[in-house]
């Protein structure tokens, strides 16, 4: 199995193409694989994990409900998981044999999905605070801890401020190939038919930098579909519904807070 | 580039005598089979050394694949009958004789002796930079070398281009297709039938294909029904050599015309676009119209509305537009 897929151009030079589809259905595999072992370790856990629940702190002095999304960051989520989503199927199903009229449809919700990001950017620096997603030496102490507990038991990390290590990490890993994808996606569509600009196949490179652009579009792409795969599969997991819900709802139950945050890491700021 | 080689690479050659041998051998190999009618296609792909199958299925002695006979609704005719018989047919002559002068522009006679019906309508597309091997869309690659500012592109596209430009130049689709044809297509999971119009797919939706064929299936036969039996046809070619050439353009038109207005009417135009266009605007805005010049002229207008010429075939469109306009003018009577 090839990685990349090659060719030589008209004028006789080696150039890259683009990734090797198979790299999807490995993608989806990692996936794959990645919520079966998880599903086996978390056996070994999830009773102790019940008892918690059970026995959870309480603190009649905080407000029930405890705002984790505003409502701007809530919708802005379900615009790019939307537009993922569809960018995932109207890129990958007719690579894998399910044919129908794409590329529209493609390019215009990748655009959406920039128009997205850049809100979120705008939003999350000015408006939000960075800190909360900041990785730390003490979050990759932390990732570490969780990772040991997870395969032979142990200590339990520290409680986190707003996001766990974990979900810190899957974020700069989601940025990481959203923004891949999304920077070469936008020079992509100086080669295809669209009305915001003139069409010109050899504009910015020759065909060997075109054909990096298309790799990294489709690398971008595989490694989302994991991530995605693993993004469904905590978002369904029962233990971590709390965190689906406040996305939906925007807060969190004030027992959810105390026993999964460090209120001095994340002092509540808002509630009801 | 490719280079024409006297040698073709090595393949392994199977000559089933039945379809169903021939499907078997198809659905084992998949992708790297290829499929071998008349050939005409075929030997250009192999002596350039652009395709290189591992497997060809040479259907010429299949004999349920060859044959024009008469059914119940219409008449059916082989996908391996070569087009020399398609075009002396007498059935074919006296009821859908629009298909016989279509088959009779193809090629040479020579060409035509061993060129089938299914092979025309099947084949590849003529476009040479994808011809000659390049990793173009069509191809597998990233880039359309027809459409960029310095490309060759007089014989591309003028409608639905989606990032390759190619069209297929069958000059029996638009009569087919004028006829309300039906495609008759055998897998190993039995029979589906499709409509001609509907035969062909454009890159929008698949680009490395031009019809709804997928590798395991084969084109049986072609199903012409009475509906348009006797009709008044017309069928017209312009290529740069009448001897011997793709279209640049063609038009094919099924008319019911009485007292000079028209009571249902099918027109089709080949070599416009990736697939053979099915003007449905126009044949809307034509039913129940008195037959006139400037009937011809307003409904050929409204046919190139739309269209979008690449660099070098900007005269596509007037082509068309007058093709157009003599496919319906000539129904009018005399």
């Amino acid at each position: 199995m090839e990685i990349v897929q090659r060719a030589t151009n008209p004028w006789g030079q080696d150039v890259l193409l683009g990734i090797d589809w198979s790299l999807f259905w490995i993608a989806l595999i990692a996936g794959g694989v990645f919520l079966i072992l998880h599903l086996a370790l978390r056996r070994r856990w999830i009773g102790e994990e019940k008892k918690a629940a059970a026995n959870a702190p309480d603190d009649p002095g905080l407000p029930q409900k405890i705002q984790r999304h505003s409502l701007a960051s809530r919708l802005f989520h379900a615009v790019m998981g939307i537009s993922m989503i569809l960018l995932l199927i109207t890129g990958f199903l007719p690579k894998v044999g399910l044919q129908f009229a794409w590329l529209e449809i493609h390019w215009i919700t990748g655009l959406i999905l920039t128009a997205s990001i850049v809100f979120h950017i705008i939003h999350a620096t000015f408006f939000q605070s960075l800190k909360n997603v900041w990785i730390g030496l003490s979050d990759l102490g932390d990732m570490m801890r969780e990772m040991r507990k997870a395969v032979t038991g142990g200590e339990a990390p520290a409680k986190p401020g707003k996001y766990p290590a974990a979900q810190k990490m899957f974020h700069h890993a989601a940025t990481l190939a959203g923004m891949a994808a999304i920077i070469t996606g936008i020079l992509m569509m100086w080669r295809i038919e669209q009305p915001l600009w003139a069409q010109d196949d050899y504009a910015f490179f020759g065909d060997g930098g075109w054909g990096w652009v298309y790799v990294l579009h489709g690398v971008g792409g595989v490694v989302l579909v994991t991530l995605t795969v693993a993004h469904v599969y905590f978002a369904i997991l029962p233990e971590k519904r709390w965190m689906t819900w406040s996305m939906i709802l925007g807060w969190i139950d004030r027992k959810d807070y105390l026993r999964h945050h460090d209120p001095a890491k994340w002092p509540v700021t808002g509630g009801k | 580039m490719a280079v024409i080689h006297d040698m073709i690479p090595d393949f392994e050659l199977y000559q089933p005598e039945s379809l169903d041998g021939a499907l078997e051998v198809l659905d084992r190999h998949r992708d790297t089979a290829w499929v071998l009618a008349g050939g005409m296609d075929t030997f250009d792909w192999f002596k350039d050394r652009v395709k290189r199958p591992e497997a060809v299925v040479d259907l010429g002695a299949i004999p349920e694949l060859s044959g024009i006979s008469e059914t119940d609704g219409g008449i059916e005719i082989g996908a391996m009958t070569p087009l020399t018989e398609v075009v002396e047919n007498e059935l074919v002559r006296e009821r859908y004789s629009i298909l016989a002068e279509a088959a009779e522009t193809v090629a040479t006679p020579q060409i035509r002796n061993q060129g089938t019906l299914g092979g025309n309508l099947v084949q590849d597309t003529r476009c040479w930079y994808y011809r000659a091997g390049w990793p173009c869309y069509r191809a597998g690659g990233n880039i359309c070398y027809a459409d960029t500012p310095e490309s060759m592109n007089r014989e591309h596209c003028i409608f639905d281009a989606s990032r390759c430009v190619a069209v297929t130049p069958s000059d029996t689709a638009p009569a087919l297709i004028a006829l309300d044809a039906e495609m008759v297509i055998r897998g190993r999971r039995g029979e589906r039938t499709v409509a001609a119009e509907d035969f062909f797919v454009g890159p929008a939706i698949d680009i490395t294909r031009m019809t709804v064929l997928q590798p395991n299936e084969v084109l049986q036969s072609v199903r012409i029904p009475d509906t348009w039996a006797g009709a008044d046809f017309y069928f017209e070619k312009v290529r740069d050599r009448n001897a011997w050439d793709f279209p640049l353009v063609n038009v094919a038109s099924a008319m019911r015309v009485e007292d000079g207005v028209v009571q249902d009417c099918r027109l089709s135009v080949g070599a416009v676009s990736p697939v053979p266009l099915r003007m449905d605007r126009c044949e809307e805005l034509l039913r129940g119209q008195k037959i006139s010049e400037d009937i011809a002229t307003r409904i050929a207008e409204l046919g190139v509305i739309g269209a979008k010429p690449l660099r070098h075939n900007g005269y596509k469109v007037p082509l068309m537009r007058n093709l157009i306009r003599r496919a319906i003018r000539g129904q009018a009577p005399v």
